[in-house]
């Protein structure tokens, strides 16, 4: 019985953890190439709305999702014409972007507020499923989730394992020297915007169509700002990200838990310790920089402009 | 020029190359053979890197046309260039710190080298050719020459018809130095083209059998540079005569300014080097040369030096007695000393940062610019227009960023800011490295100035013949030791060689007196 307590408790991290695993993962990709979108907020709550309007329009919650992503790719869109083809700064970019991502959420999901439909399928493999203790956490997920996973393991290989991961690692590292060898530079971190764009609408999508089936004004709520921290206490490395994000998830869960149970600690407190994770974390890897080398990719946030 | 000879490999004519208002090339005509070694003469700013990245597709023209084999070809990307067999070893060197050597390297490989059979051929190419590298350690770890290791390696990998090497042995040995000549050689017996930009005359006249010379964005003249002479060379390229750096007359032998006494500090990183008992002493009027393969110690010594690294006890370092081996840069710099570090750009100054600034930045501790806590910025700028007048620093504008300078002209401008303060010690890393002949020559005259001044003058440098030219005696680090000092006068090329090559003992021999002479005129 306690076996399916912890279980209980275990698939609640994982549900938790996965909007932040994809948006993450899609602003891990971005950031390698270079590029700091702070928008990540902006994109996921529009990938939600969106998200949320097309799967109650077609009732199809696959086509939904893919609407999240749209949603998110367009805005990622902008930012990259912005601050890839224009050179505008990285930052004030990123801040406009989640401004304007919750103010046309709040536009898109206008009509669709208080409606409410099923939440994504989820799998169901006769006797896995079952399995006592661990059956509904390994089979018995949303296809999100899976798809979180998929994509932490297939962006752990991308970037380490094929040639245009390495060029885009290379991009991120010095955008002068890679274009001097005739790398694209603009090219490649544009399409490394789009993909965290697409990652986070569709984190966001997960929200609006899994996590809670419903759309809310701005009911991301922070989530893509712990994505973006998220990012930065992983050290940039895929399954540190998916590991954060559980620690996150938990965290979540931990606090909720917590409150209910009425423990002496106040549950704000709590909801913010994983901000002070990350503030450790970000000493420590400074610390570790003296050694030489950067922990992250060095041409992070720079603007490239190339002579021609 | 077409009549004579078959059709060229690669060829450039009328090259116009405008950025706004400044014309970088103007017309220039450049046709290179297959087997041959053509050198691309001129001064910092005389449009030779601007005609390179034309040639590697890097920079379009805006006039003129490239052909290869007598066709016109449009090298619209670095793509374009690598696939007619063009390839480059970059000055400054085209690398991705974060990566490693062999990920550098695959940058630019076909997709289809996987990274095993990659690692094969580097290590093939390093035993083949003396070019070892190991694919694994990240660039950020590798000295200055290692990194062009790796530049001359990924060059090669591709199999390339036409090389175009742009100052490639700035930060080799002469030993190293040598075998690059090697493999040069043998790559244009092959039937390979090389096109090789250098400073260096007398290596231009060893390995190459035409030179274009370029000034001010035009062609100025062809030779043959076996023709020439290292002076006449140079008078073609700056259109005036070189001065010759002027011997320092008074002879050294004043009291002890500089000492280190049996310094031990730990590899500060990784992949550093260790200093091991590194005793020196410098006099007055004295300059002592530190020869040495890059990464044996160099950055390690003078950031001691500078107080960049603390000593572990105050009596490792004197400055005039002074025991100041726990004391920091600035404490250092108000007893006298100045320092000019080897990276010009993020070390000895500030890119983004004006004239001015950077002047403020090295002497606020030792001139007047500041009162109260404020700056005068006045003062500073002063300064700055002192240093730019006594050094000739040539600039664009009044007071510019110092990154839109030219090596040279920065380098002029961050060692004349150091030796305006009339310092009693001197330490200085690479003086010359990547300086025009002209520029590298009113360098070397200040310093021997300088020492004949009454300062003592310490000179980190890889370049044997700037130390055979200006120090009084020569030590060598190898591997984080330093060996005695040895008379200039009383060695030679080939021991001091030996030395950096990490060979003890090598006792110069008693007949090296007049070969030292031959290469000190």
């Amino acid at each position: 019985m306690t076996l399916d307590i912890v279980q209980m408790v275990l698939v609640t991290v994982l549900t938790a953890a996965t909007p932040l695993i994809l948006a993450g993962i899609g602003e891990l990709v971005t950031e390698r190439a270079g590029v700091l979108n702070l928008g990540v907020e902006g994109m996921m709550v529009l990938g939600a709305a969106a998200g949320f309007a097309v799967a109650m329009q077609t009732g199809s919650t696959g086509l939904g999702a893919l609407g999240g992503a749209g949603a998110g790719v367009l805005l990622a869109a902008l930012f990259g014409v912005l601050t890839v083809g224009l050179a505008a700064n990285q930052v004030a970019s990123g801040l406009a972007l989640t401004i304007l991502g919750l103010g046309l959420s709040g536009l898109v999901g206008a009509s669709y507020v208080g409606m409410k439909r099923e939440p994504a399928p989820h799998l169901a493999l006769p006797g896995l499923t079952d399995l006592p203790g661990i059956g509904h956490l390994f089979f018995g997920q949303d296809a999100f989730v899976y798809a979180a996973l998929v994509l932490v393991v297939a962006v752990w290989w991308f970037l380490g394992r094929t040639r245009a991961g390495l060029t885009l690692r290379a991009v991120g590292d010095d955008h002068t020297a890679t274009h001097a060898l005739g790398v694209k530079v603009r090219k490649v971190r544009f399409l490394a915007v789009l993909f965290g764009g697409a990652c986070a609408g569709l984190a966001g999508a997960y929200l609006s169509l899994a996590y809670t089936p419903f759309w809310a004004p701005a009911m991301t709520a922070g989530r893509g700002w712990i994505a973006l921290a998220l990012v930065v206490f992983a050290s940039w490395r895929p399954f540190r990200v998916a590991a954060g994000a559980l620690l996150f998830g938990g965290a979540t869960v931990l606090q909720l838990h917590a409150q209910a149970a009425g423990l002496g600690l106040p549950g704000q407190l709590l909801s913010a310790m994983p901000y002070l994770a990350t503030i450790l974390a970000l000493v420590l890897l400074s610390l570790g920089r003296r050694r030489g080398g950067s922990p992250g990719p060095a041409a992070l946030g720079q603007v490239f402009t190339p002579s021609r | 020029m077409s009549a004579s000879g078959p059709t060229p490999l690669f060829a450039a004519y009328g090259i116009v190359k405008r950025f706004g208002a400044f014309t970088a090339n103007d017309g220039v005509d450049l046709e290179i053979r297959a087997g041959e070694i053509h050198a691309l003469l001129g001064e910092n700013g005389a449009g030779k890197s601007t005609l390179m990245k034309i040639l590697y597709g890097l920079l379009e023209p805006s006039e003129g046309v490239v052909t290869h084999r007598g066709d016109i070809v449009r090298l619209g990307s670095p793509e374009a260039a690598r696939a007619l067999g063009i390839g480059m070893v970059f000055q400054h060197f085209s690398l991705c710190e974060n990566l490693t050597v062999a990920e550098n390297i695959a940058l630019v490989m076909p997709k289809s080298l996987n990274g095993r059979a990659l690692r094969e051929r580097i290590a093939r190419l390093g035993r083949e050719y003396g070019l070892h590298l190991d694919p694994e350690r990240p660039v950020w770890s590798l000295s200055a020459g290692e990194r062009q290791r790796i530049e001359i390696v990924r060059c090669l990998l591709q199999d390339p018809k036409l090389i175009i090497l742009d100052e490639p042995t700035s930060v080799l040995t002469p030993g190293e130095a040598e075998g690059l000549f090697a493999v040069l050689e043998r790559l244009r017996d092959e039937g390979r083209a090389l096109l090789y930009i250098s400073h260096r005359l007398d290596e231009v006249r060893r390995l190459c059998t035409r030179a274009t010379i370029l000034r001010a964005g035009r062609v100025v003249g062809a030779c043959n540079p076996q023709d020439e002479t290292a002076r006449s060379l140079a008078a073609m390229m700056v259109g005036t005569q070189v001065r010759a750096v002027t011997p320092k007359t008074a002879p050294a032998g004043g009291r002890e300014r500089l000492r280190l006494e049996k310094l031990d500090l730990p590899a500060p990183g990784l992949h550093a080097t260790p200093l091991r008992a590194i005793s020196l002493s410098v006099a007055g009027g004295e300059i002592l040369g530190i020869a040495g393969i890059a990464g044996n110690g160099q950055a390690e010594l003078f950031a001691a030096l500078s107080g960049e690294t603390l000593a572990p006890r105050p009596d490792a370092l004197r400055i005039d007695g002074a025991a100041v081996g726990r004391r920091g840069i600035n404490a250092r710099r108000r007893l006298g000393a100045a320092f000019v570090p080897e990276e010009r750009n993020g070390h000895a100054a500030a890119p983004s940062m004006r004239l001015s600034e950077n002047a403020l930045l090295a002497r606020h501790a030792t001139a007047p610019l500041a009162r109260f806590g404020l700056l005068r910025l006045g003062a500073a700028q002063e300064l700055a227009r002192r240093v730019i007048e006594t050094f000739e620093v040539r600039k664009a504008g009044p007071d510019p960023a110092a990154g839109t300078l030219s090596g040279g002209n920065l380098q002029k401008f961050v060692v004349g800011r150091e030796i305006l303060a009339e310092p009693g010690i001197l330490v200085i890393n690479q003086p010359t490295w990547g300086v025009d002949a002209a520029a590298a020559a009113q360098l070397r005259q200040a310093v021997i100035d300088l020492a004949a001044r009454g300062a003592a003058i310490l000179v980190i440098s890889q370049d044997l013949d700037e130390l055979f030219e200006i120090a009084d005696s020569i030590s060598v680090l190898h591997d984080g030791t330093l060996s005695p000092p040895v008379p200039t006068g009383r060695t030679n090329r080939a021991a001091i060689g030996l030395l950096m090559g990490g060979a003890s003992d090598a006792i110069p021999a008693p007949q090296s007196r007049s070969e030292a002479l031959a290469h000190a005129s």
